[in-house]
């Protein structure tokens, strides 16, 4: 901040607090001069439509919180920054105290993470305390879009099955994990058009062995070979280096209505998986592998 | 025009623009209620919505908080300020067109809420949702709200200008430059326009202009009708002329400053978070200077309470107003903050100084006046106000209540965490333990609308009875 919006945060500050201040003693009036004979306050000797205003003192124990405030006021912004520029007399940052209750945290979670090295992925995902811990930083990090119980929702994969868009492995899971995964699937409405994609539609209910129009099948087989099999290959069984969904099987991660399967040809889908190494260290992504691991393998 | 006498000394008032203003107050009070009774039910049966668009608890949110807050207090607002202003100034309102301009614009307004914001259009600023021409026209009305207002003060035939003028003074200019500041964006086209702001500096904007149509809109236009209708439904004095000065001036000159308090622990630098936060602190004395004032307005005549509802509801609005600016203060502290942040206590803030304080005082002061601008000696039935009353103060209380519980249960369910320094709980945990408080919430505000309902029977019946006998003028000026 430069110095002349400093010096005028501090002087519109002051103006506001000293002016605050300012009506409130010249308007104080502890003693009432001459009381009315019937023992009323005294009145202003306005009336609007009717109503009249006593001139009452402002309340003793008003005052005082008034000035109270106004106090604590002052003592804060010695202590804490907020007049422009000036740090305050403690040096407190927002910033500081966060950092300060990270380093904290670090130390004092360390020691419950360190108990886990030297095991493996295998062995972490029979464990029971790194399960329950790993449940835990599933329920945190993971639940909000692969669901609590690991079961995905519409656009996001079921964790519980034992069908892998990149594999199964504990290290394709960790690397899933650490380095996200980012899955695209193109358009094709431009390139084998509306027939094409219903063509191509029936085929794929045929590989499921599900009940098809078999004459648009036929079509959508010799459409599929010249532009689908690159990555979901010859069978349409997929292929995890790529992130390809295997098409025969019953899963469906965009809905398995024809309708859908349509827009998902036509339009295309991209699937981001974030990288959590940003937020998560070695340890904890760790455990959360052999949770994701146990929960196909239970 | 119908322009009446109300007494023969007095000149002719405008009541035509403060009737219209009463009337649609009762209208939006119900609708608005409605719906954010709706919402309130959606929150517990997400599917209520039907999978239709205009239904969806995101569109519906900003209607139910414009619907309330500018048709339902706004209408109020225009009411009672046209009202107060020519009885305390002895002074007819100037330019009767425009001031009739400001009604028929104003209606204009709250339809297209109605209608653009359930249509999605909006720009996303909490409480100034509505698009770039909406705001235009927001503007323009409200310049003519100014001059009308200022103009017939210019013209009054007494020597100080009263109390509840200062504040629906002060609540009129405040808001005039607040929504100039805080709407000022560049349309792209006719229903899309982006903010002249960016990043933190936008968020700083906005909360200034939010936190200030809570200081202004709907305290200091609130306390103006406050300063009117409780001493003269009390048949009381005002409690001290000099706390008013001194609250009056300390509430206007430090409201502007408790935006930040919104912004807490976020990139907002850590001076103006400072600076929200002890200004706030010193909110509350000023703030209970005016419930101090209207509470003590009623010494020598508590014994009123136990006949009449309209003065109760009054009263109870200011303990209300207390407890709120109680509230506010403490929640503007960054460490109480951190944990009342983003739960259902700011909701139950909220509500207490919506419901308690905006809705209570309103409704107070359109019962004390529906009968003096239709000419009828009193109210339909005294009875259904007190029924109203209690169903009134019942809902709020509930509200509050079940908003607090899951507030604090929400905040404290957020923060603890396990000895691996995991979270203990997922989000969805901290919504399962709220379900109960959205019960409780939904009855409550049910209560609050059923009472808006019969208040419009009440009212209906009112309008439709016999009037007061016109020869006999004391007993005109008795229900004034």
């Amino acid at each position: 901040m430069s110095t002349f919006w400093s010096l005028w945060i501090s002087i519109i500050t002051i103006i506001t607090t000293v002016g605050v201040c300012w009506v409130l003693l010249s308007n104080r009036k502890v003693v009432v001069k001459e009381k009315p004979k019937d023992g009323e306050a005294p009145k202003t000797g306005h009336v609007y439509d009717g109503i009249e205003e006593y001139d009452n003192p402002l309340p003793g124990w008003w005052f005082n919180m008034f000035v109270g405030t106004v106090v604590f006021t002052i003592i804060y912004l010695v202590l804490y920054p907020g007049m422009g520029n000036f740090p305050g007399v403690l040096g407190w940052t927002s910033d500081g105290q966060w950092q300060e209750q990270e380093k904290k945290a670090e130390v004092r979670f360390e020691a419950v993470y360190a108990t886990f090295d030297g095991l493996s992925i295998e062995e972490l995902s029979v464990n029971p305390e790194a399960f329950k811990i790993g449940r835990r930083l599933f329920g945190n990090n993971c639940a909000v879009c692969h669901g609590s119980d690991g079961r995905g929702s519409y656009g996001f994969p079921n964790l519980t099955d034992d069908d892998w868009l990149y594999g199964g492995t504990p290290e394709a899971i960790e690397a899933s994990i650490t380095h996200g995964r980012s899955g695209m699937m193109p358009g094709w409405a431009a390139a084998i058009g509306e027939e094409g994609v219903n063509q191509v539609t029936e085929y794929l209910f045929k590989l499921g062995d599900s009940e098809h129009d078999a004459k648009l099948a036929e079509g959508g087989e010799k459409v599929f070979a010249s532009f689908c099999v690159a990555c979901h290959g010859v069978g349409g069984e997929g292929n995890q280096a790529l992130g390809a969904p295997n098409l025969t099987d019953d899963i469906w991660l965009y809905g398995r209505s024809p309708e859908l399967i349509k827009t998902t040809i036509r339009s295309g889908r991209q699937g981001l998986m974030p990288a959590q190494s940003e937020q998560l260290r070695e340890s904890k992504i760790r455990l959360l592998t052999a949770y994701v691991y146990s929960l196909a393998h239970q | 025009m119908s322009v009446v006498s109300l007494a023969n000394t007095t000149p002719t008032y405008n009541i035509r623009v403060v009737k219209q203003f009463a009337i649609m107050t009762i209208v939006w009070g119900v609708v608005g209620m409605l719906v954010g009774v709706i919402l309130a039910a959606e929150m517990i049966w997400p599917d209520l919505n039907m999978g239709i668009p205009w239904l969806h608890f995101g569109r519906l949110r900003p209607l139910h908080t414009n619907a309330v807050i500018f048709a339902f207090g706004g209408c109020a607002l225009f009411s009672s300020s046209y009202y107060v202003v020519q009885k305390t100034c002895q002074a007819r309102l100037i330019l009767p067109g425009l001031a009739a301009f400001t009604f028929w614009g104003w209606q204009l307004v709250i339809v297209a809420a109605v209608i653009t914001l359930p249509m999605g259009l909006t720009t996303t600023k909490e409480y100034a949702e509505l698009e770039w021409p909406i705001d235009i026209l927001i503007t323009v009305v409200w310049l003519s709200y100014a001059v009308v207002f200022f103009g017939t003060i210019a013209k009054r035939q007494t020597s100080h200008i009263y109390v509840a003028n200062w504040f629906f003074g002060a609540f009129i200019l405040s808001i005039a430059m607040l929504h100039v500041v805080n709407s000022a964006a560049i349309p792209v086209s006719l229903f899309k326009s982006y903010s002249v702001y960016a990043g933190t500096i936008d968020a700083m904007v906005q909360w200034w202009y939010g936190h200030n149509a809570v200081g202004f809109f709907l305290t200091a236009g609130f306390l103006g009708m406050m300063y009117y209708f409780v001493p003269k439904q009390a048949g009381r004095p005002v409690y001290s002329y000099r706390l008013s000065i001194v609250h009056f001036w300390a509430l206007v000159a430090v409201y502007v400053w408790a935006g930040p308090h919104h912004l807490h622990y976020s990139a907002l630098p850590d001076w103006a978070q400072s600076l929200g936060m002890v200004m706030s602190l010193i909110l509350l004395a000023p703030s209970w200077g005016g419930m101090i004032n209207g509470i003590m307005t009623l010494s020598g005549a508590w014994g009123k309470l136990r006949t009449d509802p309209t003065l109760r509801f009054l009263v109870v609005s200011l303990s209300f107003y207390g407890m709120a600016t109680f509230e506010g203060p403490m929640m503007a502290i960054k460490t109480v903050n951190a944990l009342s942040h983003n739960t259902d206590w700011t909701i139950g803030h909220v509500h207490s100084g919506a419901l308690g304080w905006v809705a209570m005082i309103s409704i107070g002061s359109m019962y004390h006046l529906f009968p003096v601008l239709f000419e009828k000696p009193k109210m339909y039935s005294i009875k259904l106000i007190n029924t109203h009353f209690w169903l009134a103060t019942m809902g709020t209380v509930l509200y509050i209540a079940s908003m607090w519980v899951n507030g604090i249960a929400q905040g404290l369910m957020w923060r603890a965490f396990n000895t691996d320094g995991t979270l203990t709980y997922s989000f969805a945990e901290s919504i399962e333990v709220s379900m109960p408080g959205y019960y409780v919430r939904l009855l409550g505000g049910g209560m609050f609308l059923l009472g808006m309902v019969v208040m419009a029977f009440n009212v209906w019946m009112t309008c439709r009875g016999p009037g007061i006998t016109r020869t006999d003028d004391r007993q005109a000026t008795a229900t004034v």
